[in-house]
């Protein structure tokens, strides 16, 4: 089980558009800027619900992927259906050295991603992954 | 054939191209019949023949530039004159083979050759024109590399149709769906209209014209798609033909099946019919993108009893599951339209579910076919201790759902449902690969 540290981002960008709102002018800069900062601690209280909901586990046989909080998601991926597996990672996720891992299967529907993992640990599921899924790979 | 015969290019009918553009003119000629009558100059007719000769010329090259032979276990196909395209398609992930005889080419005793793979974003591969024997040979020898068997020479015979269309009933179903009672009422409307003040009607005419060609078109379609529909079942699968003008024949085989539903829209329910669809591995949309211009699934029995369905699905999937398990009665607050037709059933291989809001669905899920089990629960489904198991195939758009089951009731299943997928799963490896 891992989280990622999204909230952290989402407060800076909070503070700093606050900041930069009440630079602009006086007293109607305050209040936008104090509003703003309400606004990003409330998302930051959604986001950190989010990040904390967004769980994985590795079975024998298949991958469990829970995540959602107002809709609660649980997938359970078999090893053998993974056609394939990529790692991505964006600028800001680099930045923190995260990287999102996302599992594809045959049926489009079922696409499950883990988002918020340290490189290494991307790296290792993304191998084990393959490995397991060649293992036990089955036809379509 | 030997094997120095089989590893030659082989080109497409000379009389392709002919086809090709015969099918464009008439199309041409349509759009362009109007304009002409009502008083083309010779300039303006000038243009439109410049404009066939272009494209007979292109239909010439194209037809010199392609070429295709069958090499080991792959169909080759090489074309393009300015950009070369090679393509490759593998025999042994081919989904169906159909052969498509469109209207024009009958005339000349030709046919095409359509190769459906896997993927979910492969093109097609389209032998257009061969000489229908040919075509036919092609296929069974295609069909039987695809299967692994070296070579199957007979077996074509051998088959026993269990189902014929009748034509009059394949009318009523199309009258009675909703396309065809928006085509009626439109109609109607018109001629309405037209009793009513003539002038005002020719200006209906003029605006509508396009919808009307549109609606034309799409019963068209549906009625020359299943027109004399015939399923037989021969030693590779289920084999259908169909069509009035434009003929289609293709094979289903039940190892490639993803799921099968049932769809039994209000209209017909009086009447007991209902429509057998399959589903079978390739391009798909994700969930949200386009619903209406969803593609239709390939239909088994586009008109048909409940009796002849049931044969028809015992044949595809053998032992498919009849008991079902009511949802809770509070279902009725969340999804009130939806309750009466929520349910599900298993047996050890497969799964049932049925759903639908107007027209009732039954989804078949083989467990051996399941790509990965979802489970989902909104806000409202939480307050109401519910929650919906998804299970997702390979298919291009069924795909089962246990809609709004009891907490307890759809973690049991999840769990069992898990189990029974990797076992069906293992099984179907461990057997020979169909």
């Amino acid at each position: 089980m891992r989280r990622a540290e999204v909230g952290v981002v989402t407060v800076a960008a909070a503070g700093v558009a606050g900041g930069l709102a009440g630079s602009v002018s006086g007293w109607w800069g305050g209040v936008v800027a104090g509003a703003v900062v309400v606004g990003g601690l409330a998302a930051e209280w959604f986001v950190r619900r989010r990040v904390r909901a967004w769980a994985y586990c590795e079975r024998q046989d298949d991958l469990l992927v829970r995540r959602g909080v107002l809709f609660s998601r649980l997938s359970v991926i078999p090893y053998g259906r993974m056609q394939f597996v990529d790692v991505r990672a964006g600028p800001v996720e680099r930045a923190f050295g995260l990287a999102t891992v996302r599992m594809h299967t045959a049926a489009a529907a079922s696409d499950a991603r883990i988002p918020g993992l340290s490189g290494d640990e991307a790296a290792r599921l993304r191998d084990r992954l393959a490995e397991l899924g060649e293992a036990l790979a089955a036809g379509l | 054939v030997s094997e120095l015969e089989q590893a030659r290019w082989r080109r497409l009918h000379p009389l392709s191209p002919l086809v090709h553009v015969g099918r464009l003119l008439i199309a041409l000629a349509i759009v362009a019949a109007p304009s002409t009558a009502l008083g083309g100059s010779p300039w303006e007719l000038l243009a439109q023949l410049v404009a066939i000769g272009i494209v007979a010329l292109l239909g010439l090259i194209s037809w010199l530039v392609t070429r295709w032979q069958v090499e080991g276990d792959d169909l080759r196909i090489e074309t393009g004159l300015l950009r070369r395209d090679s393509l490759r398609f593998p025999l042994k992930q081919v989904q169906a083979i159909d052969i498509v005889r469109p209207g024009l080419a009958r005339v000349f005793g030709l046919s095409e050759l359509r190769l459906r793979p896997a993927g979910s974003t492969g093109r097609h591969a389209r032998l257009a024109y061969l000489r229908t024997r040919e075509a036919d040979q092609l296929r069974t020898q295609l069909l039987a590399l695809a299967g692994g068997a070296a070579s199957r020479p007979a077996g074509l015979d051998e088959e026993r149709v269990l189902v014929t269309l009748p034509t009059p009933r394949l009318v009523a179903g199309i009258l009675l769906s909703r396309l065809g009672l928006l085509a009626t009422a439109m109609l109607a409307a018109l001629v309405g209209t037209a009793i009513a003040s003539p002038s005002a009607a020719q200006a209906v005419i003029g605006g509508g014209v396009f919808y009307a060609i549109a609606a034309a078109t799409a019963i068209w379609r549906r009625f020359n798609g299943a027109y004399r529909l015939t399923v037989a079942e021969a030693p590779d699968g289920l084999r259908l033909r169909s069509g009035l003008v434009a003929t289609t024949a293709e094979t289903i085989r039940p190892g490639r099946v993803q799921a099968i539903r049932m769809i039994e829209p209000l209209l017909w329910r009086p009447f007991g019919w209902c429509r057998l669809e399959v589903d079978v591995a390739g391009r798909q949309r994700a969930e949200h993108e386009g619903g209406p211009e969803r593609r239709q699934l390939r239909a088994v029995l586009p008109v048909g009893g409940r009796d002849l369905a049931r044969t028809l699905l015992e044949r595809i999937v053998p032992g498919a599951p009849d008991e079902r398990r009511r949802p809770p009665r509070r279902v009725l607050l969340k999804s009130p339209l939806r309750y009466h037709f929520l349910s599900w059933g298993r047996t050890d291989g497969c799964v049932v579910t049925t759903s639908g809001r107007v027209a009732r669905t039954t989804d078949w899920v083989p467990l051996a076919k399941v790509q990965s089990l979802r489970r989902v629960q909104g806000p409202v489904q939480r307050r109401l201790h519910l929650a919906t198991i998804h299970l997702d195939t390979a298919g291009r758009n069924v795909h089962a759902a246990l809609r709004d089951r009891h907490v307890d009731e759809a973690d049991a299943a999840l769990g069992r449902l898990v189990e029974l997928a990797r076992t069906a799963r293992n099984v179907a490896t461990a057997g020979p690969k169909v």
